[in-house]
């Protein structure tokens, strides 16, 4: 992956209120050109709210936020042909059919071509490459849901944009869909030319896909480093699990290795099916987000 | 190629497109057909009464009113489809392409007057079939061209502000009493000068009563114009109220339609969603 040092996304101090209730309260953090970001966070804590501030769909509160080098509250068409936008959920232009629409949506683009990048994305192969190809002359809405979803993350590729968001892209993917959607993006990415932020709740998916990955909870990021890195962060328990005398045995331990030492040095023979299982992202993004609300508990 | 040229050229194919659908499926094609052939199906149960003493018949009269009203409807579909539009996320789908609002909105012009002048053959083959006694002349067309032009200009802009006042499908529903009302009184079905003065005042404040006027001045024989007020086809009034309502239109659906695209995301489209579906 070929990771500029060109700032694509720079957001400062975003808050953002519903009413009386503060939903961001200082989300900080940037992404250069070429990156993925994956944003976790639990339902409610204003991954959806972050992204659409920064398409420029609604008005935040305060903050710095220049996406592209714009605010999105100012961008003009040029600035938006660059975005590729997947919402949450789409259900719309449902008389419309699959290729019919993304030949369509293509041509928007056509004026915002450039000698780097040249849009829109030929439909028939959009349509291969999300694998639509048996859909593409279905109307939008006799879509499977998954199938839907295909076409939005197309819909989101079809000006090959510079800035794509996808948010929750895979929610209703099966497993062989998500396995190629995560072919897709990376091949999008692949080009350089593509940064990517992406809210998902799979953590398998953040971790595959993702080269840097941000917690978004109680309005703030609370971590943002690698997979790798925020394991260090916390320290990470492997779990030992071992078979002695027809028992089962299962360990937590900072130091896996030196548990499974003592345990041969002990038992010798009478050990069987040692397994170590490394701290999970999964794990290690649970006791953040404990973390986290243990310690907004304590400042209440 | 330019930008403007690209909005122009997709708008032209995105109405198109939306054209082609809508006379390509079932439900969409009985509309099409429902309102005309109701209204026909009016001529031929009236083409005989006569109207009071003045000799005229009654379906002559109410053919070219017909026609004026049905072009008028184009305001209630305009205001119908945006809302709609809203509600499954069309409209923030064309926010969130570049130059995607106004190829929108040249689409959605091109395809609601469009399918207008489809209904309006589709009433007016029929219908001239059943009623005798027009006089249609080489000066008919051209009148009937620009009452419509004009009139669609009044109407449809205005169409769009209503479109984008009125969120609900429900209210949608109640946007069209009113409408019910004005063409009541506005001399469609029974000439307007059987009406009280006050009520016919108030019919020639809306656009309706004039869009009539001009199809019947277009269609009908010149004595026919005794029955109307002042004994005129008042030309150059229809001309000055529609036009009065396209400017209107025209300065107030453009700031009412960036106001509401402001307010458009995926959340207000979740909302209203959910909203929707909680009253099914
Ligand atoms: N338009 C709105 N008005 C008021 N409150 C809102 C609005 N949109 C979102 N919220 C609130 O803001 C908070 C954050 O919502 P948001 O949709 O950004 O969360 P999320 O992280 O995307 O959650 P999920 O994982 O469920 O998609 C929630 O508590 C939600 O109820
Ligand atoms: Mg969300």
């Amino acid at each position: 992956m070929t990771t500029s040092d060109k700032v694509v996304l720079d957001v400062g101090g975003l808050r953002m209120r519903y009413g009386s209730v503060d939903v961001l309260h200082d989300v900080t953090f940037h992404a250069r050109h070429g990156e993925v970001l994956a944003l976790l966070g639990p339902n409610g804590a204003g991954k959806t709210t972050t992204i659409e501030i920064l398409e420029g769909f609604r008005t935040r509160s305060q903050g710095q936020v220049k996406v592209l080098g714009t605010d999105p509250a100012h961008g003009d068409e040029r600035w938006r042909a660059r975005l590729g936008v997947v919402l949450q959920s789409w259900r719309d232009h449902g008389k419309w059919r699959v290729r019919e629409f993304l030949a369509h949506l293509g041509t928007y683009y056509a004026p915002y071509t450039t000698p780097r990048i040249k849009r829109p994305w030929h439909p028939d192969e959009l349509i291969e490459a999300v694998g639509l190809t048996e859909q593409a002359g279905k109307k939008l809405r006799t879509l499977s849901g998954g199938q839907r979803r295909r076409l939005d993350v197309a819909i989101g590729l079809v000006g090959r944009p510079e800035l794509l968001f996808l948010d929750e892209p895979t929610a209703s993917f099966d497993p062989q869909a998500r396995h190629e959607f995560h072919d897709l993006v990376r091949r999008v990415v692949g080009t350089g030319e593509t940064t990517v932020l992406l809210t998902t709740h799979d953590l398998d998916e953040a971790e595959k896909l993702a080269d840097r990955i941000l917690v978004l909870n109680g309005g703030r990021i609370i971590a943002d480093g690698t997979a790798g890195e925020l394991a260090q962060r916390i320290v990470g328990e492997d779990e030992v699990r071992w078979l002695r005398g027809g028992q089962r045995f299962t360990e937590r331990t900072t130091d896996s290795t030196g548990l499974a030492r003592d345990l041969f040095a002990r038992y010798g023979d009478d050990l069987h099916e040692l397994e170590v299982h490394r701290a999970s992202l999964e794990q290690t993004y649970l006791s953040l987000v404990r973390q986290a609300e243990s310690a907004q508990e304590a400042t209440r | 190629m330019n930008p403007a040229t690209t909005v122009l050229r997709t708008g032209w194919t995105r109405g198109r497109i939306e054209l082609r659908q809508s006379f390509t499926n079932g439900a969409d094609l009985f509309s099409h057909f429902l309102w005309p052939g109701l209204m026909a199906a009016t001529m031929f149960f009236i083409r005989d009464l006569p109207f009071g003493s003045s000799g005229l018949l009654l379906g002559m009269l109410a053919l070219p009113s017909i026609l004026g009203m049905n072009a008028a409807t184009g305001m209630i579909s305009m205001s119908q489809q945006l809302t709609a539009d809203r509600e499954d996320g069309t409209l923030l789908r064309a926010k969130a392409t570049p130059h995607g609002m106004p190829a929108y909105l040249i689409g959605k012009v091109i395809s609601v007057s469009g399918g207008l002048l489809a209904d309006l053959v589709i009433f007016l083959v029929p219908a001239m079939l059943i009623v005798e006694g027009l006089r249609i002349g080489p000066g008919s067309w051209p009148t009937l061209a620009w009452t419509l032009a004009l009139g669609l200009v009044a109407t449809l802009p205005l169409g769009a502000v209503l479109g984008s006042a009125f969120t609900s499908a429900r209210a949608q529903g109640l946007i069209q009493l009113p409408f019910l009302a004005v063409i009541g009184i506005s001399g469609i079905f029974y000439p307007i000068t059987a009406l009280p003065e006050w009520l016919q005042w108030i019919a020639q404040a809306f656009p309706i009563y004039w869009m009539g006027l001009g199809m019947r001045s277009a269609l009908l024989p010149d004595p026919a114009a005794a029955i109307e007020i002042g004994q005129s086809w008042r030309h150059l009034e229809t001309v000055g109220v529609l036009a009065a309502w396209a400017v209107l239109g025209l300065l107030l659906a453009p700031v009412v339609l960036r106001r509401m695209a402001r307010g458009e995301s995926g959340s207000t489209v979740t909302a209203r969603r959910e909203r929707a579906l909680q009253r099914v």
